[in-house]
């Protein structure tokens, strides 16, 4: 590829630039982790809200992005599937690999669910919606995370349809977004995805908009 | 004159950009009126966080760290980058920049073919360099796919603000614009409207287009991922769907752990627009090594770009600007910024970080007036989510143009700076203080009108003090100066006796 | 309380009725004042206008003129924001061991004069009568250097007589900002107008503040409206009998 014959040498010259105008001699590998070790953090990094207000906030603050939630306990989940698509009129949907045992349960019969191997973008965007699981979820911001794994699946089906139900359980959701980040420590290389209400602009005359792309409409099924 | 950017190297001095500016009603309504939507909005979010402050302080640690190990982090980046199947490029300036994007662009066809469209995530950093503009000559269209941008570009204008870049249009201009530009006649004139009319435009280029560029809000060292934070989906749409994803970013923007995000991932959706999250963020890592079905682009270059920035690292007291993470809160407090909007600031970033950035990213040889730009009021400071202290740089900034204005024969073709290393010496003694105040009540009488209560004001003052004039009138200096007066009060209570 | 006045360059030339006035309210208060005579300026204009090294000398003169002070007052936001917020930088620069101690052990005596009031001193009423409707604008160096928060309304608020209302644009600049508003006239009119219109909203009489370079600014436009408000720094207030 001719590219590499455009900058030649840039890596060099500027790393050399960035030494020389940092100007301290050259500090050990250890030496920055411990400066990074000491750096102040005294924000919170833990939430402080029982178990139940924080639940409360995650519902009252993803219906503030014009998500719709609804609570549910365990065991109800594939009869609250069915009763959600057919109250929005959806039949045919995309799901991740591994979403029953995500969900543990079967999913509802009486729809299609079609299982993402690798479908192309046009075949996703005859769907009417997608449903998966997630990984957590963060009370105090309304916000969901999806990773790439079982269950949840890769990020062009949450994209492409118009209508996403996410099924969020109780155990996976957190205060703040320090607790959020912890949780994903481990599994920081996989494609992440934060999702916050439904698509939105604030850019004609800053009035916040839904829907420019990606899902419309987003509705929450909260297990606990 | 799509693509041709704001270019500090020929835009007017601020002084006559504002000029023009301040007479644009139109403009000045709509700044006035967005920027204090999203100064609400931020207030209201950031007053929910009793930790606010401490963020900031993380914010600000955590950016003075990266930036005294700036080479360290990048080559930690690079390496983690690299084993995840990401391609690592390096430019030293804007051209090198430009030149391997479009080396990348037209090697991303299918079948040796060169692409002849790309799409694109708004990036500031892509605006510095001019990228459509460099893409366009070499045959290549890029489709700007946020809102905003899409406006600019339809427009054929250019952004004024880094977080909203079309704030300085109404919803009636939009609807022009698009009408005209997507061939819809009967578009209505809501927002939704228009929001919608841009959907069904950009979606079908989402769908089909292969090759994508965006710029790059973070890049994390400790993993080799990248991090977008967006509103509105395309972003997503353009770092999923297409087969080969270029991201560039300023050096600027690597951050060294996963874990720094929980802050920056708490200032910057407060900061920027008002929320406690914004709809979307991404991360990702290099590329999905499935063959079949996997997750995103199969192959993804990053081109990390100095672009003067390594200068700014060698100013110990300037290197604060790289700390910005581009939240644009200080345009949004700026009381100069809401009379003149961006555009004046002759540069793609504007407001009080375009003031210190854009000259130093000239290497302080253009856009010297921007410095001066600022009644250094401190409100940018007051929200800065990263605590830049932007007026102590501005002043410091201001030193560096006058020592370029004050050398050599240059002086001579400089009336402040002659005037003002005067007024210096006559400070250095009481003495001769006293006597130019006498000169000075001297040299008034000519130019004061004594109003009806029988003082004397002056409402013309000559040269550069009429600036001054041209709105206000100056009381005249009254008889008898403050240490007159207590020299004759101490006098006569010695005196009394 | 022997408070040594540091009057600033320009409130000596132009309004040496306020100096007048804080003498006033501080030996009505009980205090004694002496104001050390080789004093010029505190350096602002010429370090925030770029010219540091013109600056630079007369930190060291305010030393020598203040160094034995038991307090030093001042009826100046602007000013005073330099020296907490400059002159320990101007020290460093100047490499000098004795200059830094000598700043780090200044600056705690240093006051502005509203904040020697309600911080130092801890008192609200200091006796004034001033029975006019009056409006304050809160100076940036005051509101974000000095952190005055609401010490200023809280001394208005008990003068005998007076109509404190609140101002809608209180926390925005003036336009003011020293050279700014020469160098740049057009936008600095364009603030301008935005307060003077907010100003005239509230229909006072009056507009004070603890700075009268912004002062001087709004009422050099509300003199050539003809509005007939007029400014008054907080110390003639204060000093209202």
């Amino acid at each position: 590829m001719g590219v590499e014959l455009i900058a030649v040498g840039a890596r060099e010259d500027v790393l050399r630039k960035i030494r020389t105008s940092i100007g301290a001699p050259a500090v050990s590998s250890p030496a920055i982790e411990a400066e990074w070790n000491a750096l102040p953090r005294e924000y919170n990094r833990v939430g402080s809200l029982s178990r139940e207000a924080v639940l409360e906030m995650l519902d009252e603050r993803l219906r503030d992005y014009d998500a719709s939630v609804i609570r549910i306990q365990s065991g109800a989940v594939a009869e609250t599937i069915a009763k959600q698509l057919t109250e929005r009129g959806k039949h045919r949907l995309v799901i991740p690999q591994g979403l029953a045992e995500a969900l543990g349960e079967a999913l509802p019969t009486g729809f299609e669910f079609v299982v993402d191997e690798g479908l192309s973008t046009t075949e996703l965007d005859s769907f009417e919606g997608v449903v998966t699981a997630s990984t957590v979820a963060i009370a105090e911001t309304g916000t969901i995370v999806l990773q790439n794994v079982a269950g949840e699946g890769r990020r062009a089906p949450t994209l492409v349809p118009d209508y996403h139900l996410c099924i969020v359980r109780a155990s996976d959701v957190v205060e703040n977004v320090p607790e959020a980040m912890a949780r994903l420590a481990a599994t920081a290389s996989l494609a992440t995805t934060f999702v916050s209400g439904p698509s939105a602009t604030a850019d004609i005359e800053m009035t916040r908009i839904k829907g420019v792309h990606g899902p419309r409409f987003l509705d929450v099924i909260l297990v606990t | 004159m799509s693509g041709a950017g704001l270019d500090p190297r020929t835009a007017p001095k601020f002084q006559v950009a504002a000029r023009v500016l301040v007479g644009d009603s139109q403009m000045r309504k709509n700044v006035r009126h967005a920027t204090k939507v999203i100064q609400t909005k931020r207030a209201k979010v950031v007053a929910e966080m009793p930790d606010w402050q401490k963020l900031r302080e993380a914010g600000k640690a955590i950016r003075q760290h990266t930036m005294r190990h700036l080479d360290f982090y990048l080559e930690q980046f690079e390496r983690n980058c690299t084993a995840a199947g990401g391609v690592v490029h390096w430019a030293r300036n804007a051209e090198e920049a430009r030149q391997i994007v479009i080396g990348l662009v037209k090697a991303s066809g299918a079948m040796g073919e060169s692409p002849t469209e790309v799409i694109k995530i708004k990036s500031m950093t892509t605006e510095e360099i001019q990228l459509n503009k460099a893409l366009e000559e070499a045959g290549v269209h890029a489709y700007e796919t946020d809102l905003a941008e899409l406006i600019i570009q339809l427009g054929h204008d250019q952004p004024s603000h880094i977080v909203v870049p079309a704030l300085h249009k109404n919803r009636a201009q939009i609807r022009e614009i698009f009408m005209r530009e997507m061939n819809l006649p009967n578009l209505g004139g809501t927002p939704q409207d228009l929001a919608d009319a841009a959907r069904r435009f950009l979606r079908e280029k989402f769908l089909r287009v292969k090759t994508a560029v965006s710029g790059a809000n973070f890049l994390v060292a400790e993993t080799g991922s990248v991090c977008i934070v967006e509103s509105e989906g395309n972003g997503r749409m353009c770092l999923t769907l297409p087969e080969t994803l270029i991201s560039v970013a300023g050096i600027d923007k690597v951050v060294p752990r996963y874990q720094d995000l929980e802050v920056l991932l708490q200032l910057l959706p407060r900061s920027a627009t008002g929320e406690r999250m914004n709809p979307y963020n991404s991360l990702w890592t290099g590329v999905d090594p499935a063959e079949k079905g996997g997750d995103g682009p199969r192959t993804f270059h990053v081109v990390l770009m100095d672009n003067a920035r390594s200068e700014i690292l060698a100013d110990e007291e300037a290197r604060q600007t790289l700390h910005c993470i581009r939240c644009g809160a200080c345009q949004n407090a700026c009381p100069v910024y809401q009379q003149t909007g961006g555009h004046a600031y002759g540069s793609v970033y504007a407001g009080p970080i375009g003031a210190i950035l854009t000259p130093q990213l000239m290497e302080m040889h253009h856009a010297q007036s921007l410095p001066y730009a600022s009644s250094l009021c401190g409100a940018c400071y007051e929200v800065c989510p990263v605590k830049i202290n932007i007026p102590e740089v501005l002043i410091h900034l201001r030193n560096k143009v006058v020592k370029q204005q004050s050398s050599g024969f240059h002086i001579l073709a400089n009336p402040e700076v002659m005037a003002l290393k005067a007024v210096a010496q006559v400070f250095r003694s009481d003495k001769v203080f006293r006597v130019s105040q006498k000169l000075g009540r001297l040299a008034e009488l000519p130019l004061s009108h004594k109003d009806g209560q029988g003082v004397g004001w002056i409402d013309w003052l000559p040269g550069m003090l009429g600036g001054w004039t041209q709105v206000r009138d100056l009381r005249v200096m009254p008889k008898q100066t403050f240490r007159q007066w207590f020299e004759e009060r101490e006098k006569n209570k010695q005196g009394g006796k | 309380m022997r408070v040594s006045l540091f009057i600033t360059c320009y409130n000596d030339t132009l309004f040496p009725e306020t100096g007048q006035a804080v003498v006033k309210v501080l030996e009505r208060l009980g205090h004694t004042v002496d104001f050390p005579s080789k004093q010029t300026c505190c350096g602002q204009m010429h370090w925030n206008t770029g010219y540091q090294e013109e600056a630079l000398p007369l930190l060291p003169r305010f030393i020598e003129q203040f160094k034995d002070s038991e307090v030093v007052v001042c009826p100046s936001t602007s000013c005073i924001a330099m020296m907490k917020d400059h002159y320990p930088l101007m020290a460093e620069r100047s490499k000098d061991e004795g200059l830094k101690k000598a700043v780090a052990e200044i600056l705690p005596r240093v006051w502005e004069f509203s904040q020697f009031l309600t911080q130092k001193l801890g008192i609200e009423d200091v006796g004034a009568y001033f029975p006019h409707r009056v409006t304050y604008h809160a100076s940036c160096h005051g509101l974000r250097s000095l952190q005055l928060g609401d010490g200023p309304q809280r001394l208005l608020r008990a003068v005998r007589g007076l109509e404190l209302v609140e101002l809608e644009t209180l926390e925005q600049c003036c336009g003011f900002g020293g050279t700014f508003a020469i160098k740049n006239a057009e936008v600095s009119s364009a603030m301008l107008a935005d307060k003077v219109r907010s100003v005239l909203n509230t229909r006072a009489e009056v507009v004070t503040g603890c700075d009268n370079s912004c002062l001087m600014h709004i009422g050099g436009s509300l003199h050539r409206q003809r509005t007939g408000v007029r400014p008054v720094h907080i110390a003639e207030i204060l000093a209202g009998e």
